[in-house]
């Protein structure tokens, strides 16, 4: 059966909207390669690039993935739970600290010296 | 209340059977569902990966060019690439199959660009000496921590799994795009819609990817 002879479904979004969300979306990414080579602490630059992320990843499921043009049940369903599970995978992250904190550490001279800065 | 009322007050009988509660059909579910897992399993590779980066020596080799060039145009090609894919998918909604084939076919050309473009950097990569277990030896010179601490062997691993198993899903998407753009005729719009969404997401999984293995891991000269 083809779906094409009969009625035309509803897809909402013009090519318009589409091709500036693409804009945006590269944009975003320039900013995130200028930031590459802005000299700051990695605290910061992992929270900008991490915010830029977001948002980017938003904007291809707000309007590419359709997300936004869904059904609100749909989008209560689906978001919510995979924050909350990404937010639990974080749980033991604190660990990495203290294992770096144990690590074995040479007390002779180290195999091959480090660059002076 | 009466039952009428108490249907219009409470959207229950959406779950009574007989329609789709969220207007969307099955197989649109079970891909979103899908999109769900694999996003968890994205996320636990790239909290993985963050968690030995915080807790080693890490090095950070890539120079602008090829590793940040090249990963830029591949950034670009995927955002073209879901660009396409979306005005295949409007076209397909319109009933115009010709041009949603068109549109599907460069998308598939986008996806393979990025494909070769990533092999081509890879390629680069391991022809330094980087493996999955060990870095290049003029790695472990270059980034040794100051009080001797060697810089972690396990980058190879993470760079490989991660942008591998990304690869991997590029490389099954093209695929599953060549069978829709075959069939699209035949197919009805959700399920050429269901393909963009598994497209999209692989190109939103590059957005996290992209940042935080190759930006992250630029080399400054201090």
């Amino acid at each position: 059966m083809s779906a094409h002879a009969e009625e035309h479904e509803h897809f909402a979004g013009s090519n318009k909207l589409f091709t500036s969300i693409w804009v945006w979306l590269v944009v975003l990414t320039l900013i995130e390669i200028g930031l590459a080579y802005k000299p700051m602490s990695t605290v910061v630059m992992l929270s900008v690039l991490l915010g830029l992320s977001i948002i980017k990843a938003a904007l291809i499921v707000a309007y590419f993935m359709h997300l936004k043009f869904e059904r609100l049940s749909l989008i209560l369903t689906i978001i919510p739970m995979l924050v909350v599970c990404i937010l639990l995978l974080f749980v033991f992250f604190p660990d990495s600290f203290r294992s770096s904190d144990l690590r074995y550490r040479f007390k002779e001279t180290p195999p091959a010296p480090a660059e002076s800065h | 209340m009466s039952t009428e009322a108490r249907a219009v007050h409470f959207p229950a009988a959406d779950w009574d059977g007989g329609v789709h509660p969220y207007r969307v059909g099955h197989r649109k579910l079970g891909m979103w569902l899908f999109i769900v897992s694999d996003s968890l399993t994205f996320s636990a590779l790239l909290i993985g990966y963050s968690y030995l980066r915080a807790s080693n020596v890490w090095p950070t080799p890539f120079h602008f060019n090829p590793s940040i060039l090249f990963s830029s145009l591949m950034t670009m090609c995927l955002l073209s690439s879901s660009l396409t894919m979306v005005f295949g998918v409007s076209a397909s909604s319109r009933g115009d199959w010709q041009k949603a084939r068109k549109w599907i076919l460069a998308t598939i050309f986008f996806g393979l660009a990025f494909l070769v473009l990533h092999l081509y950097e890879w390629n680069h990569l391991i022809h330094d000496g980087l493996t999955p277990f060990s870095l290049p030896a003029q790695w472990v010179t270059q980034y040794t921590a100051a009080d001797g601490t060697l810089p972690s062997p396990l980058f190879g691993a993470t760079f490989f799994a991660i942008t591998g198993l990304h690869m991997f899903h590029v490389f099954t998407g093209a695929i599953y795009l060549a069978v829709v753009a075959a069939r699209v005729k035949k197919l009805k719009h959700e399920d050429i819609e269901i393909s963009g969404l598994y497209w999209h997401f692989v190109d939103l999984v590059w957005m996290f990817v992209f940042p935080l293995i190759y930006i992250m891991s630029v080399h400054v000269d201090h």
